[in-house]
């Protein structure tokens, strides 16, 4: 399992470095579970729905899946828009998580 | 019918991708006047970022260019507008599909002007392509401290 924490409001302009920063890593350690940790996301636009669709299909190709948790509701909606969640699950908390 | 325009804003700035989080900021403190909710500014913040984006990534790919935005309040109600002079929309209704996008390489989602439509009461594209583009967006504020007052 491999987790990011973001740090910063998601948009077009941050949402470049960290794309370039996890695909380092996804394609380092190949992980069969990729978690993004939005407690620290207090803002996020549409930049943030791409960005995690293009970490999917990057973490798919070693077969590994992708989770969302401490994800605030204003920006739960926008995913929620978006339909991204049927393949890829939001997590209300980590520690109900088995194994990684 | 006239309009009872209470207060009136103007920035314009230059179509970097930094000044995304600028432009947004500045129209939710503009916005605080009317007393919104947390959840009405958050919408607007979203809104003005993605009308934003928009100009800096379509209508300016390959040059820096002005994007100016307008706001004005009304009693219980903002209207913002998002201007270039960029490349123009060819096609407005496509590109207000949901998960339509010109620029799938960059991992844009498509899902501007529907975020735009959600979030807002009112959305208005105009666009001339060669010539720019205009976005118009009102919200209404239920100003919760209204029926208190008197």
């Amino acid at each position: 399992m491999l987790l990011f924490e973001i740090t910063e409001e998601l948009d077009h302009h941050s949402v470049e470095k960290i794309r370039k920063r996890a695909d380092y890593e996804i394609q380092r350690f190949m992980p069969k579970k990729v978690i993004f940790d939005f407690k620290k996301v207090s803002f996020m636009d549409s930049a943030g729905i791409g960005l995690i669709i293009g970490r999917y299909k990057v973490a798919n190709l070693y077969e590994g899946d992708v989770e969302l948790i401490n994800v605030k509701e204003n920006i739960k909606k926008i995913f929620e828009m978006s339909g991204i969640l049927k393949i890829i699950k939001i997590v209300d908390d980590l520690n109900s998580e088995a194994t990684g | 019918m006239s309009r009872n325009i209470k207060n009136e804003m103007k920035i314009e700035f230059l179509s970097k991708s930094a000044n995304e989080a600028f432009a947004r900021i500045s129209v939710a403190a503009f916005a605080s006047q009317l007393d919104p909710t947390i959840e009405e500014i958050a919408d607007i913040k979203t809104s003005v970022s993605e009308a934003v984006t928009n100009s800096i990534i379509h209508a300016y790919p390959n040059k820096d260019g002005i994007v100016k935005i307008r706001a004005i309040l009304l009693e219980d109600e903002i209207e913002i507008e998002v201007s270039d002079t960029g490349e123009g929309i060819e096609n407005i209704e496509e590109a207000r599909e949901p998960l339509f996008t010109t620029k799938g390489n960059l991992e844009r989602s498509g899902m501007g002007f529907t975020i735009m439509e959600n979030f807002m009461d009112k959305l208005k594209v105009e666009s001339i392509v060669g010539l720019g583009t205009k976005v118009t967006m009102n919200k209404k504020i239920k100003n919760k401290n209204l029926q208190n007052t008197y």
